[in-house]
């Protein structure tokens, strides 16, 4: 049952890539940036659920609600701070404003506390390991799946049920027409990003569980691992991001069982060049037109 | 009921596309803007709707002020738009097009009993309430676009261009329903480069040109007018 093992350790990791995908690729579909900043919130959120679980012993649950509120507050900032005056910019511009975030949230955190790691506690939550057709199973994972799962349908109810969600369809798909019905534009670009930035803090704090070392850098090889995975399924689609992260985690857990494990990250490359070359608009992407 | 003075309008910073525009809209009318491709037309209902703000002159609506507010606020003040190309969210169901007409509305009930007005206007909606806009023909996406903009329950309809590449029985259709809508108790302000149609359902009309409003009148009267058969009726 090796095989099912690994599958179940893609899915693990792949989890995590879906929930920091789906936040680029929400923004990107309502604004068309890449927000490059978006996997230093990721590292914000771990770091806040590091902080709940080791200093204000509040447990696992509620340290991942703060996580995802204090990830949302400070998404929403980047936005009004940074990105809001650039929408009428050119893209180049607004992208090297992202980067410039990006560098920014890292530094900060560093000049604040320092560039060492930290590790979360092994008791984050109740371990114990699971037998079931003689695979391995932790309550970790679980407790990744069961968390990546509520998250998703819980967006899915959002985007498809809400009022909000409604007008986050309609500003990214006609921004102007969305004014026409009366939508506040702004307002709805400031919930995407903060639902946006709550998944990527929620996948922070699971990073965390997992792989147990943080670390004020450890936001980037995910963050553009996730951003991977979002042209993977196509970028602006929201099931794409999903599909994408785990996919993407699937793949770099079977290249690393294989026996190429130092070729990991590389295979994530790899696919990134495959798609633009054969499948510019990912899985789940619309084959757009450009209206004359 | 809807009174602009001598307004001007720019595009992109420097391109003037309106120039001391000035017209008026009284309840209950129908009143159409007529003009080729390029004379400002659009340009118009998008600061009428707020997406442009006017660099001089006034807007005023039911006597209030309305120039350079933004959407929101103009669309609650009961004055809602059909836009140019229909615009709908193709990637939404029809009903949730609709849904999305009725955003700022608060009234359950009045949204359901409007809904059930739109399907009776154009039962080609109803029957294809779940299928997503993008599947509809022009023809349909119009209907789409027009229940829509009822939808906010507007005492103010500003529509642009609704025969806009649809076969002429249908801008037959289109066209008589407009009438309905109006003698509903809705005020329309219709844009259209078919001045025939336009000015055959249109109580009073202005005729604009490169910017500039260049006859106004009688719709009736500016339909035997020599210059607007010669410039716009193909000198019939």
């Amino acid at each position: 049952m090796e095989w099912l093992q690994q599958l179940i350790n893609g899915i693990s990791i792949g989890s995590i890539y879906a929930l920091i995908a789906l936040g680029y690729t929400m923004v990107y579909g309502i604004i068309k940036l890449i927000n490059f900043a978006h996997g230093d919130v990721f590292m914000i959120g771990a770091f806040v659920g590091f902080y709940g679980l080791t200093h204000w012993h509040i447990g696992f649950i509620p340290s991942l609600l703060v996580a995802m509120i204090i990830c949302s507050i400070l998404g929403v900032l980047i936005e009004r701070l940074a990105y809001k005056r650039l929408r009428n910019a050119t893209r180049i511009a607004a992208l090297i404003t992202a980067i410039g975030v990006s560098l920014l949230i890292e530094y900060t955190t560093i000049f604040i506390r320092g560039a060492q790691p930290e590790a979360y506690p092994s008791d984050a939550i109740f371990s114990k390991t699971f037998t079931v057709f003689g695979t391995q199973i932790t309550s970790e994972t679980i407790v990744i799946l069961a968390t990546t799962i509520i998250l998703m349908l819980l967006l899915q109810f959002i985007v498809h049920k809400t009022k909000i969600g409604k007008a986050m369809r309609a500003v990214s798909h006609d921004m102007e027409a969305a004014k026409l019905m009366g939508i506040n534009v702004d307002n709805t670009i400031s919930a995407t990003f903060a639902i946006g930035s709550a998944l990527a803090g929620a996948a922070g704090v699971i990073f965390g569980v997992y792989y147990t070392k943080i670390d004020p850098l450890m936001g980037i090889i995910p963050g553009v691992k996730a951003f991977i995975a979002a042209v993977l399924g196509g970028i602006g689609s929201i099931p794409g991001a999903m599909t994408g992260g785990m996919l993407l985690g699937v793949v770099e857990t079977i290249v690393s069982a294989v026996g190429f494990s130092t070729w990991r990250d590389a295979a994530a490359f790899v696919i990134l060049i495959l798609i633009l070359i054969f499948k510019p608009a990912g899985i789940f992407g619309k084959n757009t037109r450009e209206k004359v | 009921m809807l009174k602009v003075d001598n307004i001007d309008v720019f595009y992109g910073g420097n391109i003037q596309a309106l120039k001391g525009v000035s017209l008026e809209v009284n309840e209950g009318e129908i009143v159409t803007l007529i003009g080729a491709n390029g004379a400002g037309k659009t340009t118009l209902l998008k600061t009428l709707s707020g997406l442009l703000k006017p660099k001089k002159g006034t807007i005023e609506y039911l006597g209030k002020s309305i120039g350079g507010k933004a959407a929101q606020g103009i669309v609650k003040s009961g004055i809602s738009q059909v836009p140019e190309g229909r615009r709908v969210f193709s990637n939404m169901s029809v009903e949730e097009n609709l849904e999305l007409g009725a955003y700022l509305r608060k009234d359950r009930d009045g949204i359901k009993k409007d809904l059930q007005r739109v399907y009776a206007l154009f039962p080609r909606l109803l029957e294809r309430s779940k299928q997503s806009a993008g599947t509809l023909s022009g023809g349909e996406q119009q209907m789409l676009a027009m229940g829509r903009a009822i939808m906010a329950k507007p005492k103010l309809l500003l529509l642009d261009e609704p025969s806009m590449g649809l076969a002429p029985i249908m801008v037959q259709t289109i066209f008589s329903i407009i009438k309905e809508i109006n003698e509903e108790g809705t005020t329309i302000l219709l844009v259209e480069q078919n001045a025939h149609m336009a000015l055959s359902i249109a109580q009073r009309a202005y005729v604009i040109e490169t910017g500039k409003v260049v006859l106004s009148g009688d719709a009736k009267e500016l339909q035997e007018s020599d210059e607007v058969r010669a410039a716009y009726l193909g000198g019939l």
